[in-house]
């Protein structure tokens, strides 16, 4: 699993049948300090989450497939938590929200 | 799954039982704002996705799911086309056209 910000949604009306009535969020992949690290990635939300938050993202398929129910479901990033806090060892504790 | 723009299509006669019938589209992956990011590739058109669309991937194992043959030798798909995205900043970002110049 990684940690990634809430960075925006995406509208898709034209999208494979398996993926109808999901919410799908942009979300930008973050270093330990709270930096982007990479390019932005689509995830399914089923967390509720929102813009600006810190989450946890499964990148698995079959992680996808099980949580969705859905067995053809072509996926595999799935938000699954918002961060509330990163405790590290080496003090540094970026926060849960927002920009670090 | 990652956005990415379709630049151009793969034509193979001679390819795998499976692989019948499906387009082969090359695409290069982008940012959320449509920026050029990385290597092109090959992915199967699991809809009818076509020239300088905006369109976004799933790539692995997962890039099979969406053929007649959900063990179909392939490692990415596209999956859908891009409306609009989004962004925090305000920014909205509707499927740009030819590579990707800002509306």
């Amino acid at each position: 699993m990684i940690i990634a910000r809430v960075v925006g949604t995406l509208t898709a009306s034209d999208k494979n049948p398996e993926l109808r009535s999901t919410k799908l969020l942009v979300v930008q992949p973050l270093d330990l300090d709270g930096e982007p690290d990479g390019d932005e990635v689509i995830a399914v939300d089923r967390v509720d989450a929102g813009v600006g938050e810190r989450v946890l993202i499964s990148r698995e398929g079959n992680a996808a497939r099980q949580v969705t129910g859905r067995d053809l479901i072509p996926l595999q990033n799935l938000v699954i938590g918002v961060v509330d806090r990163i405790d590290r060892i080496d003090g540094g504790s970026p926060g849960g929200r927002g920009p670090a | 799954m990652r956005f990415a723009r379709v630049i151009g299509r793969v034509v193979s006669t001679r390819k795998v039982p499976p692989l019948e019938g499906y387009r082969l589209l090359l695409i290069e992956p982008t940012t959320a704002r449509g920026e050029a990011a990385g290597a092109p590739l090959v992915a199967v058109d699991t809809g009818q996705y076509g020239d300088d669309e905006w369109v976004f991937y799933v790539t692995s194992r997962e890039a099979s799911l969406p053929l007649r043959d959900p063990f179909c030798p392939v490692d990415a798909a596209v999956v859908g086309k891009v409306d609009r995205v989004d962004l925090e900043d305000g920014a909205a970002i509707l499927d740009l056209g030819p590579r990707g110049a800002a509306p």
